[in-house]
């Protein structure tokens, strides 16, 4: 054993995002609400379905890039969070009759608080070592969902069948329909929270800790604080993502979350662009349409075929949906100056 | 007599920033020369774009053959050492390793064998801590170590980023003297960086003085050492 | 009392094989400084390519050969081919590279040598070790192959010049270029070395878990725990890692009540993020001290 200690300056692990980068214009974020209203109207309910996971998906995706992207902690572990607000939302509609709005913010907050509670002993872990624990919880979450003890609640391996809701006030749409909406007005709400989040001075202070944990202690923030505060942010959105899910999808199993979730939604992450809120969605449509584009193309090699997009996705845009805004952002500038 | 090294019309950036606008100078075979200036002047600068470790253009020519295009592990193969600012060296391995490391393109085992006792020789404090940790070592001792490493290559051209920074004036002056008989007797062309000037002008045959980029001033050392206003406007002394 | 050892002494036959993995684990961790995912679907797909070789007559020890010199060159292809233009790409970038090569190779394999669960032999036997019912004489050839591997190991980093050059490498990318080290070379290197000696890991596993795509999905992940717990910069540390690992699992199995099959994973890598939370860098590993 040497007493050697290894000095280590390094660059951070996730690259910094500037503030001001991290969301689109009023111009494009207009666009994109108006063409999210008006989808729904032309497609049938499967799509609209589809859309609404989009969303679901998005903002699970969002929460990590608020985590990784914002404060600079790894976790493969989003699908626990996801799992437990999926249950919360069952277990409330379907053992105690609530309504399926109000137990959304009841997802939240148990969520909240169960990712804050996580954040404390993963203080002490980064890169590698934070992986690896984000993993053990991923991969812990289906066996405790199956686990006899809680069988009553949980329905076991089999899971909970939850019924979808009907449109309130006998408004003139499908059930599909009327989700997509209340799931895009809840999708709207977190995103501007969570801009606005990273513009307050708590964003700031996570995204000294992404950049530089020690320079950022030496400032006088509370790095624990704000670490943990930063999980449990991610852990309540994930959770509503992981309730609204349940309601769309009409049943939890637990192996419905498994840490092949935590992989894809850390891969829309990176497909997205880390940390830049707007890619979220196209993050999303990655992990929702591309596996099905794979299967389309070879079933029986549906894994690789993935596996290649992927890469090809990674070889061109190795910073994600971000770098293709950047490229045009610069291409409109120059078209505009000639 | 073509100059060894000869650089022309070097830029150099750091992303978008410029740190080097037009550099020109030669080095002749066998000489000493030194670049100094200020903080932030572009000393290291031109030390890295030798050695590609920074992106530039221009021309730099080694023995009339141009560097442009090699990689940094190529240009030091061609017999070109650089001792880098902070020292660089393998704090986790032994002083041995250190030095073994030094010569690790050689083909001659016989040849290592024996300049590793030489590098003993000339730094007799590095034979008693051969098997340590070169992270347990002084800083002094460091530098000594970084030197020989470099002097492993039996390099035609060795450069030097800011050798007596963080060392003792005593320390200084004992590496200083090293590096003239090392010039002397094992032939070998020194491109040393100092803040330190006045121990670098006693040193070195040729000064050049840099400020942001430029070289705003060049002549024997003798010369640039004996004119005080170049001294007090650049040198700081 | 005798319950406890025995399960200590199963633990340590089982261990053998995460101790291996890990050695892969290790040896890829200090070319790239980070985890490669996909290592136990690139070992799987060695052990499939030994299998074959073995389908088509050749014997077990030429097709064992064989398959190492393969992966040694399919490691370094890889890593040329795919992970060479994401060197300047941004970390998270190279682990979703990861990721994509592990879905190809397991899709693949599933391909051409289908699901089905295939028996796969060991040139050890598997008879009871020197008598004892805890340990066959499989588990004895690759606790000893493991043991051996590291020898080799040590002997190839602190005694040859490759070895000596890779280290640098690693250590102080650009101080190693300044001596004159081809520092991307390294990196392929330690690619080429670690598919080799994942291969060795597969095939001495094999036999244990038998022979089909998903099975190194469970062992990465022991892999990976235990490189962590004994210090991903220890060779050595990561074969005790192995160990121990292998024994917290049965430990758990054993003691904790309501622990089945499924939940082992998951309290063993609780166990060990409990060492690291005391131990940040590991049993064996060097404390990194971080500058600001």
């Amino acid at each position: 054993m040497s007493a050697i200690q290894e000095v280590v300056t390094e660059a951070p692990a996730v690259e910094a995002v500037p503030k001001r980068a991290m969301t689109l214009g009023y111009g494009t974020s207009l666009a994109m609400l108006a063409l999210l209203i008006v989808a729904p109207m032309f497609v049938k309910n499967f799509i609209i379905f589809q859309l609404t996971m989009l969303l679901i998906y998005a903002l699970a995706v969002l929460a990590l890039n608020i985590l990784t992207g914002g404060s600079g902690q790894f976790s493969l572990g989003q699908s626990a969070f996801y799992a437990v607000g999926a249950y919360t939302s069952a277990i409330l509609m379907e053992h105690a009759g609530v309504n399926y709005a109000l137990t959304l913010p009841v997802a939240g907050v148990i969520c909240f608080a169960f990712g804050f509670l996580f954040g404390q002993p993963a203080l002490r872990l980064s890169g590698v070592y934070l992986a690896l624990a984000t993993f053990a919880l991923a991969t812990a979450m289906p066996q405790l969902l199956k686990l006899g003890v809680f069988e009553y609640w949980t329905g076991g391996v089999q899971g909970l069948v939850v019924t979808k809701p009907d449109a309130p006030f006998g408004l003139p749409m499908s059930q599909d329909m009327w989700l997509y909406y209340f799931t895009l007005a809840v999708s709207i709400a977190i995103y501007i929270f969570s801009v606005n989040l990273l513009k307050s001075r708590s964003g700031r202070a996570f995204m000294a800790i992404r950049d530089n944990e020690i320079a950022a202690s030496a400032m006088g923030i509370d790095v624990a604080l704000y670490k943990t505060l930063a999980f449990g942010v991610s852990a309540g959105i994930t959770g509503v993502a992981g309730g609204l899910g349940a309601i769309a999808v009409q049943f939890v199993a637990p192996d419905s979350y498994t840490i092949t979730l935590a992989i894809n939604l850390f891969l829309g992450m990176v497909v997205g662009g880390v940390g830049w809120l707007p890619g979220s969605i196209v993050g999303s449509a990655f992990i929702i349409f591309v596996p099905n584009i794979a299967e389309g193309i070879s079933k029986g090699l549906s894994g690789a075929v993935f596996g290649v997009l992927l890469f090809l996705v990674i070889f061109l845009v190795p910073h994600g949906a971000r770098q293709v805004a950047i490229v045009t952002q610069q291409l409109i500038g120059k078209l505009k100056k000639n | 007599m073509t100059a060894m090294l000869n650089i022309r019309d070097l830029k150099a950036y750091y992303g978008q920033v410029q740190a080097l606008h037009g550099l020109e100078f030669a080095l002749n075979e066998g000489s000493v020369t030194t670049l100094l200036g200020a903080n932030g002047a572009g000393k290291t600068t031109t030390l890295r774009a030798i050695c590609n470790m920074v992106r530039s253009t221009g021309a730099i020519e080694f023995d009339g053959a141009p560097l442009s295009g090699r990689s940094t592990e190529n240009i030091v193969r061609l017999g070109i050492a650089h001792v880098p600012q902070g020292r660089g060296t393998f704090t986790t391995l032994t002083v041995e390793e250190n030095l073994q490391l030094g010569a690790i393109t050689r083909r001659d085992k016989a040849g290592v064998v024996s300049d590793i006792e030489r590098m003993y020789n000339h730094f007799p404090v590095l034979k008693e801590r051969h098997t340590q940790q070169a992270g347990t070592l002084s800083g002094g001792e460091q530098q000594m170590l970084a030197v020989a490493r470099a002097l492993m290559l039996r390099p035609r051209l060795m450069l030097l980023d800011e050798p007596s920074f963080g060392l003792a004036p005593l320390i200084v002056r004992d590496l200083f003297k090293i590096l003239g008989k090392i010039n002397r007797e094992d032939k070998v062309t020194i491109l040393v960086v100092e803040q330190n000037a006045q121990l670098a002008l006693e040193l070195a045959d040729k000064a050049y003085v840099i400020e942001t980029g430029r070289i705003v001033m060049s002549g024997s050392a003798a010369e640039i050492a004996n004119n005080e206003d170049v001294r007090k406007s650049y040198l700081g002394y | 009392m005798e319950l406890f050892t025995n399960q200590i002494l199963a633990g340590i036959a089982t261990g053998a094989i995460y101790a291996c993995m890990a050695l892969a684990v290790v040896m890829i961790y200090q070319a790239i400084d980070h985890l490669n995912f996909a290592q136990g679907e690139m070992a799987m797909f060695s052990t499939f390519i030994s299998w074959q070789l073995m389908q088509w007559g050749i014997p077990y020890w030429w097709a064992f050969l064989l398959t190492l010199a393969l992966s040694f060159v399919g490691g370094i292809a890889i890593e040329r081919l795919l992970f060479k233009p994401l060197a300047k790409a941004p970390i998270l970038t190279n682990v979703a590279g990861f990721i994509a090569l592990f879905a190809i190779i397991n899709s693949v394999a599933g391909l051409i040598w289908d699901f089905t669960i295939k028996q796969y032999p060991t040139p050890f036997g598997s008879h009871p070790f020197l008598g004892s019912q805890l340990i066959s004489t499989h588990q004895a050839g690759m606790i000893g192959v493991t043991v051996l591997l590291l020898v080799l190991l040590y002997f190839f980093f602190q005694f040859t010049r490759m070895g000596l050059a890779m280290r640098a490498a690693a250590s102080l990318p650009e101080s190693a270029r300044l001596v004159g080290i081809n520092t991307s070379w390294m990196i392929a290197l330690g690619w080429g070395m670690a598919a080799a000696i994942g291969s060795i890991a597969g095939i001495l596993i094999a036999p244990v878990v038998f022979l089909e795509p998903n099975m190194m999905g469970g062992v990465l992940i022991y892999g990976f725990a235990a490189a962590v717990l004994g210090g991903l910069t220890s060779p050595f540390g990561a074969v005790i890692g192995g160990f121990l690992v292998g024994i917290f699992e049965n430990l758990a199995g054993t003691y904790i009540p309501g622990v089945g099959n499924e939940l082992k994973l998951p309290i063993a890598l609780a166990l060990i993020i409990t060492v690291l939370v005391v131990k940040p860098a590991g049993l064996f590993g060097r404390p990194i001290v971080k500058r600001v």
